[in-house]
């Protein structure tokens, strides 16, 4: 697999809200405003992304794993023992949903890594090897997610159903970030729901790469193993790569990965255009080529891009410290009826929600109206 | 001597009701073929001596004139085919080795013709070319592997000093063709060419004619094992250097320029007196290990103050991709590959047909090669050898190769018909001639009209194609091989090429 890697394509509906001071957002907020985008999924897979969920754990790196079986878990947590310290190990609480079938072992950890096994890499590096390890070496094991005070949320079934059954009305974080999916060829497997994390990056996608044999060839250059079949996958190792590696600011590493043409550059004033080449030159096997349209979180923000000709689409709101991105106006205006800005973000042009204070350290709930509406199918999450 | 033992390769047929003696095919036909009788007032023809370039059929004014093979005249046999007799009756005659022009021509696998591309439905959205932009241009040289910035004083500003870059506005170049082995006429008319369409043409082993200065900005100029019109200006003139080790048609073996063709102009051009056989070493004799180039490469880089990409060109050959691997190493900006079926002035022809591997598989061992490294990013690898069409070079991309060298190509679009007879300096299309009488048939406007015609029509059909594939950018599709599949192929060649089978999905 490792040469003839196989990839899945899908189309999606996503969504990512966030409160810019950092107030607690509870998860029915998110879970309603995906429901209303059900028609873009198949019930193929959902997801969810939350930030500052674990404040209590804040400084370990908290670990979603799904096992297939219990060697799985018992070959990967003796792996996680010899390297890390493990804060606390549990269960990830969930309720039982008529309408989620065979979930795989669901398992969290707050781990620190063990100083002498650092050995010289930084502390990020390291956990990023761990979670490579554990992905692409021990079978029947995937680590959903991996960043401090954050988590991901994710199987097959409707994005309202997985939300239910992971009890994430119990859940309050400052950025949630969802998907529904419509894949072609899925494998109803639950790692291969959105979204896709590694330490703090998630990325809800929705879209198919055409340059994904190169992004991914390029990402191996770096040391990155892309083990997932996703698109998906390549957008959170570029955002890593770009961001947490090389060092560039948010807009720039955007400016990478929807790269503006070189009609554009040409049309810039002259030291501009002295950049933006460059840019262009030494990142275009980063270039993400072909549709899409993403929500990535992290621990300080939200940002939400296009593909450089917006061949999907994306909308984004804000209300006050509210910023809301989404695949439709309605998934918005379900949570948010009457914004104070929509407005469609340009092929490109990347919408950046930034964490204007540090995670408050008492945490304070976000007033946001009256609560969502029960929607008119099917099951209920609440 | 005595008759020759072999037939005529060709056969003139000439309808003596259409033919009205006007002596087009006598004057047109460097080989004598064609014999006018005054007397009669009637051609005749001498059809031993044609070699099947069609200049007289085409040009003749009532279409008189018909061209045949005349292959079959010996007995079938599946070992000893009519080539592989004549072959040895011409040996036997001249005791010499058999020369040739242009590529291999023998029917080693094309895998260019065993290879698919892929195109959107549904799911992903292909992106029509007239409506929308399509990025074909394209950057040869060293790249760095990451950006620094430097954020001090407010702003970001760029710490990464981009080294020196080719800028081609479509990935195609003309390939190394020197003046000497082709006309000072179609020497032009590729500048001229390269120059239109943005992008450029290589000198070749024989100097740059200083008529040509003007294009410097978009003139590769080669220096080879013979060093021939490599000086100072000759450098500094051009945009890009290239370090000629090997050449796809005669991997392994030298040059030879005979003294006929060195010419006055010519002569001036390569440094050489008029009349002597211009003769370039099977191996620069200043590089015998790669160190040896490290240190050609870095007294070029200085000579130019490090102005300009300077690039290598070696054959495929076995080894071809731990020797790019070197060569990058070694500082190379830009590795060059000619394959199997890269074409040549003149080569023996044993060589030509039975030395290298295609080029297909070179492009994804060397790309591969690099990329396990981790210094890809190091160099630009420009494929050559054998590009018909523009799907051949979209696959070539696709395979790993930054841009393609075209010259068999370009001297089709220029009016040559492949009769593979460069050597003899009788072009009768003066394309690769010295002789006055015939490179004066090749109008220089015209040729540069057909070259530019050409690389914009491949320009169109490669966005048609990139398009298709939901790609806007050709640095998406480069090394891309998702894009690829494969048919008829062993396991062997598809993992070799980095492909899946036809019918494999994502």
């Amino acid at each position: 697999m490792s040469e003839f890697y196989e990839k899945d394509i899908s189309g999606c509906g996503i969504i990512g809200i966030m409160n810019e001071r950092g107030l607690d957002i509870s998860g029915e907020w998110v879970m309603s405003a995906i429901a209303s985008m059900r028609e873009r999924g198949n019930g193929l897979g959902g997801g969810f992304a939350a930030y500052g969920i674990y404040p209590e754990y804040r400084d370990y790196y908290a670990f979603h794993v799904m096992f297939d079986d219990h060697r799985a878990k018992e070959e990967t947590e003796a792996l996680l023992e010899t390297r890390c310290l493990i804060g606390k190990d549990e269960p990830i609480p969930t309720r039982p949903d008529r309408n989620i079938a065979n979930p795989p072992l669901l398992w969290r950890y707050f781990l620190k890594p063990s100083e002498e096994y650092i050995n010289g890499t930084s502390e990020a590096d390291f956990m990023v090897n761990l979670v490579m390890d554990i992905n692409a070496r021990i079978p029947g094991s995937f680590v959903a997610s991996s960043g401090k005070n954050m988590g991901v949320f994710k199987g097959v079934g409707y994005p309202e159903d997985i939300g239910n059954f992971f009890r994430l009305d119990e859940y309050k974080g400052y950025i949630w970030t969802a998907h529904g999916r419509f894949p072609t060829n899925s494998q109803g497997w639950w790692g291969g729901a959105h979204p896709f994390s590694l330490l703090d990056w998630t990325v809800v996608h929705n879209g198919e790469i055409s340059s994904y044999g190169i992004n991914k060839r390029y990402l191996e250059h770096f040391g990155y193993r892309c083990t997932l079949f996703t698109d998906t996958e390549v957008m959170a190792y570029l955002f890593d790569l770009l961001i947490r590696k090389h060092q560039l600011p948010l807009e720039l590493a955007a400016k990478v990965l929807s790269a503006p043409f070189w009609d554009e550059i040409g049309r810039m004033e002259q030291r501009q255009q002295q950049f933006f080449n460059t840019l262009r030159i030494v990142y275009g096997s980063a270039l993400v080529n072909g549709p899409f349209a993403v929500v990535v979180g992290h621990t300080n923000g939200m940002v939400g891009l296009n593909d450089r000709v917006k061949l999907r689409p994306l909308i984004a709101a804000r209300d006050g410290d509210m910023l809301y991105i989404a695949s439709e106006d309605s998934a918005i205006r379900e949570i948010c009826p009457h914004p104070e800005k929509v407005w469609m973000p340009r092929a490109g042009e990347p919408v950046v929600g930034i964490l204007k204070s540090s995670v408050p350290e008492e945490s304070r709930m976000w007033k946001g109206g009256s609560l969502p509406r029960q929607h008119w199918f099917g099951q209920s999450y609440r | 001597m005595a008759l020759t033992l072999y037939p005529s390769e060709f056969r003139i047929e000439r309808d003596q009701e259409r033919c009205i003696a006007c002596q087009v095919c006598v004057r047109q036909c460097a080989n004598d073929c064609h014999i006018y009788d005054a007397e009669d007032d009637s051609v005749s023809t001498d059809e031993s001596r044609c070699v099947g370039c069609h200049r007289c059929a085409t040009l003749c004014p009532t279409g008189a004139i018909t061209i045949r093979e005349t292959s079959m005249h010996f007995r079938t046999n599946a070992n000893w085919s009519a080539r592989a007799l004549k072959d040895v009756y011409k040996q036997a005659e001249t005791g010499g080795v058999l020369l040739t022009g242009m590529g291999c021509d023998r029917p080693y696998p094309t895998y260019f013709d065993r290879i698919l591309l892929n195109a959107s439905q549904v799911t992903n959205p292909s992106i029509d070319p007239l409506r929308e932009p399509m990025e074909l241009r394209t950057f040869l040289g060293s790249k760095p592997d990451r950006i620094e910035l430097d954020y001090s004083g407010g702003d970001i500003r760029l710490a990464t000093n981009l080294g020196p870059q080719l800028v081609l506005e479509t990935p195609i170049l003309f390939s190394a063709m020197s003046y000497g082995s082709i006309s000072y006429n179609a020497c032009w008319a590729l500048a001229r060419a390269a120059k239109a369409a943005g992008t450029f043409y290589n000198t070749g082993e024989g100097g740059l004619h200083s008529d040509f200065y003007e294009y410097g900005e978009n003139t590769i100029a080669q220096v080879a094992s013979g060093r021939f019109g490599v000086h100072a200006d000759y450098l500094d003139v051009a945009a890009a250097l290239e370090i000629k080790i090997g050449q796809g048609a005669k991997p392994g073996i030298g040059g030879h320029l005979p003294g006929e063709k060195v010419s006055e102009q010519i002569s001036q051009t390569r440094m050489i007196p008029v009349g002597t056989d211009a003769l370039s070493p099977a191996p620069h004799h200043d590089i015998y290990s790669i160190e040896d180039l490290r240190q050609l490469i870095f007294a070029l880089k200085e000579a130019t103050r490090y102005s300009k990409p300077v690039g290598v060109k070696i054959a495929a050959v076995h080894n071809v991709a731990p020797i790019a691997s070197g060569i990058v190493r070694a500082g190379a900006d830009i590795v060059a590959i000619d394959g199997l079926r890269g074409g040549t002035g003149a080569a023996p022809t044993i060589i030509r047909d039975n030395v290298g591997i295609p080029i297909e598989l070179a492009i994804a061992a060397v790309d591969n090669r690099l990329r396990d490294e981790g210094i890809r990013h190091r160099a630009s690898v420009i494929a050559a050898g054998g590009f018909r069409n523009s799907a051949d070079i979209i696959k070539a991309i696709a395979l790993g190769a930054d841009a393609v060298y075209v010259a068999t190509g370009a001297l089709v679009a220029m009016g040559c018909h492949l009769c593979q007879k460069c050597y003899t300096g009788k072009c009768n299309w003066g394309i690769a001639t010295q002789d006055p009488y015939l490179t004066k048939r090749l109008n220089p406007n015209i040729a540069e009209r057909r070259l530019t015609n050409l690389l914009r029509g491949w320009s169109l059909e490669i966005k048609e194609m990139l398009g298709g594939m939901g790609i806007n950018a050709i640095e998406s599709l480069r090394g891309n091989r998702e894009h690829l599949r494969g048919v008829g192929m062993t396991e062997g060649e598809l993992k070799i090429l980095g492909i899946k089978s036809a019918g494999e999905a994502w």
